[in-house]
């Protein structure tokens, strides 16, 4: 049994499918990045392990139990699942010390200080506890992301999912949110991402999954996909992604 | 084959300044004539001369003589201000010789073929006399205003600014006015409470939420579309004749608010959902994707940026509200309208019903500066580097 097991899922938008049926499995402190081209449905896939978009077809699990489809507890759901997004989402009026905190107090029902002191933790681990009486609006695009990272990370999730959270930073901004995803690829922390950052993919991740129209289209170590893909479309991706100097 | 220079070899040659500046010129000057006129007509009305004591050394040609006679009665103060408010248009006069000296030079300049001389002079010309004609416009505008009070005996003036009797009964106003007052202070606090659960009511989720959206949408149809002065007299003297109890017999205040919540309910909960759905559904995303149910979200994430941004579009419908408060006269509640009309019909004058609008006026310019204020503070605290 699998920590995250994906089996045969489907979603559609009205008649547009943009998941043909996703076979794929992450065990247990894994780290899996899913690549491939714009509206190949990597974004969609990670909404809806997170609850965030009903599947309309196949099942998702995670240590055995089913968490998708009617009756599913998904606010249960997500206290276990983190997701970080490509444009932060922060909440604009609150602090970031009150971003950080929002849920494990109202959620966990953590008292005020319990709260606080694990955001304080947090942001001394994303480097940003001077940082904690300051609004979203007044830090940088990676000093936000970072926060987000903390945001999820105070849910103390089981598996975090992270949506190219490094697409919408200056180019200057990336390397210390990718360092930050690093210290939690190290640490054990279970990992789904999507990601353009092809040797970050490489260098952090346990498997590589090149999804293409909505299917799995190859997976395999980072070696493989990399170094050796055996398919036409992995390998015209791969390419261009060479020759618009990304890789 | 065309080049660049082809194109610039006619640069264009500035229109003359001096016909706009002539013009500025004779405005000034007719404005200034027009301030003198309505100034001895003031002077007039202030030594109490009367249009049939006017018409009288008229026919005895002696116009001039009996004028300054009466007028020259009048206290050394009165005089100061006169004549202060006479220099006032010879400011006109300083732009005005602007534009003209600044026109004459853009001649003399062209004739030296010194273009950009000339383009800068007819530009500094053209501002100027703009600037005359503009605060021209101004004084006219002015003194005319002061003329139709003064006007066939300070006909208007004595009707709606009759200032001994303001004086006497603004106390007697003003204590009525804090019926107003108390009436919309308490509707508005009923009113945010009952505007939000509309519009939460007509934005609750799901098929089972069906018809709490559907009567939710049918209440603010119905109370928009209702006159508040029809809703306020039905619920003003309808009510207590149903004789339910405790509804049926409140103090008619009562039935004002009651009638006004229900009114700008309607409105405020049109003002709560624009809000809330003009907060990115991002943000509903983030809050769900960390656990927090649908409740705790709107709480916490949702309503608080929306109020943020409903904050200047609130105030206007809580300004028709002040405002409406004055249609509970209409269910026999003394406020300041129904005590000014007791006063003005006793008086046979309007002046005290002036003294209402002046209030209004003056209740609502420091509420929009406030929320101005709110706005500025909350938005540099949020924002921009620290």
């Amino acid at each position: 049994m699998s920590f995250l097991e994906i089996n045969n899922v489907v979603k559609r938008f009205g008649s547009l499918d943009v998941l043909r049926g996703i076979n794929l499995s992450v065990e247990e402190h894994q780290v899996v990045c899913l690549i491939g081209p714009s509206g190949c449905g990597k974004s969609t896939l990670l909404r809806c392990i997170n609850g965030l978009e009903p599947i309309s077809g196949g099942e998702i699990r995670i240590l055995g139990d089913r968490v998708s489809g009617a009756g599913v507890d998904v606010d249960r759901l997500r206290r276990d699942v983190g997701i970080v997004f490509q444009s932060f989402n922060l909440f604009p009026h609150m602090t970031v010390l009150e971003n950080i905190c929002l849920a494990p107090r109202q959620v966990l029902k953590l008292s005020k200080e319990e709260a606080e002191s694990r955001a304080i933790e947090l942001l001394r681990r994303v480097q940003l506890e001077q940082k904690a009486k300051a609004f979203p609006d007044q830090l940088s695009g990676g000093q936000q992301q970072r926060v987000a990272i903390a945001r999820a990370l105070a849910m103390q999730p089981m598996l975090m999912l992270l949506d190219e959270i490094t697409s919408a930073l200056d180019p200057e901004l990336v390397a210390e949110v990718l360092d930050l995803v690093r210290d939690l690829a190290a640490e054990g922390m279970t990992m789904l991402l999507a990601t353009h950052e092809m040797g970050f993919a490489k260098e952090v991740s346990s498997k590589v999954c090149f999804l293409y129209q909505g299917v799995v289209h190859e997976e395999g170590s980072p070696e493989r996909i990399f170094g050796d893909p055996t398919e036409d479309r992995t390998r015209g991706f791969l390419k261009s992604i060479i020759e618009a100097g990304r890789m | 084959m065309n080049t660049h220079s082809d194109r610039f070899r006619a640069p264009s040659i500035p229109k003359s300044a001096m016909p706009l500046s002539t013009a500025a010129l004779l405005i000034s000057s007719l404005t200034t004539l027009l301030t003198w006129f309505v100034l001895w007509q003031l002077a007039l009305a202030m030594a109490g001369v009367t249009e049939e004591q006017v018409a009288v050394s008229l026919e005895k040609k002696m116009y001039w003589s009996a004028m300054l006679a009466r007028v020259s009665d009048l206290p050394w103060f009165a005089w100061l201000v006169l004549a202060v408010l006479a220099l006032v248009p010879l400011l006109l006069f300083f732009p005005t010789v602007k534009a003209i000296l600044q026109a004459r030079q853009a001649r003399t300049a062209l004739q030296f073929e010194n273009l950009i001389a000339a383009r800068v002079a007819t530009a500094n010309s053209s501002n100027f006399s703009w600037y005359a004609i503009g605060y021209s416009v101004f004084v006219v505008l002015f003194f005319g205003g002061i003329w139709f009070v003064i006007a066939k005996d300070i006909a208007v003036g004595n009707t709606f600014f009759k200032l001994d009797l303001m004086w006497e009964k603004a106390s007697l106003v003003v204590s009525a006015f804090l019926t107003n007052v108390f009436i919309f202070m308490v509707a508005q606090v009923f009113i945010l409470i009952w505007g939000l659960l509309i519009a939460l009511a007509r934005m609750v989720p799901g098929a089972a939420g069906q018809p709490i959206r559907l009567l939710a949408t049918l209440y603010t149809d119905a109370f928009r579309g209702l006159p508040s002065v029809i809703t306020i007299y039905l619920i003003g003297f309808g009510l207590p004749l149903t004789g339910f109890p405790i509804l049926g017999d409140l103090p008619p205040v009562w039935y004002a608010i009651f009638a006004l919540t229900l009114t700008y309910g309607a409105y405020v909960a049109e003002v709560y959902r624009a809000g809330i759905e003009s907060i990115h559904p991002s943000q509903m995303m983030a809050a769900r994707s960390l656990g927090l149910n649908f409740t705790q979200t709107m709480r916490f994430v949702i309503v608080p940026q929306a109020i943020r941004r409903i904050i200047p579009p609130l105030l206007n419908d809580f300004i028709g509200l002040q405002k409406d408060t004055a249609l509970v006269n209409v269910i026999g509640t003394i406020d300041a309208f129904n005590q000014s009309r007791i006063l003005a019909s006793n008086n046979f004058n309007l002046s005290t019903v002036t003294i209402v609008a002046i209030l209004f006026v003056l209740i609502t310019i420091p509420q929009a500066r406030l929320v101005d204020r709110l706005l500025e503070k909350d938005a540099s605290k949020t924002r921009g580097a620290k």
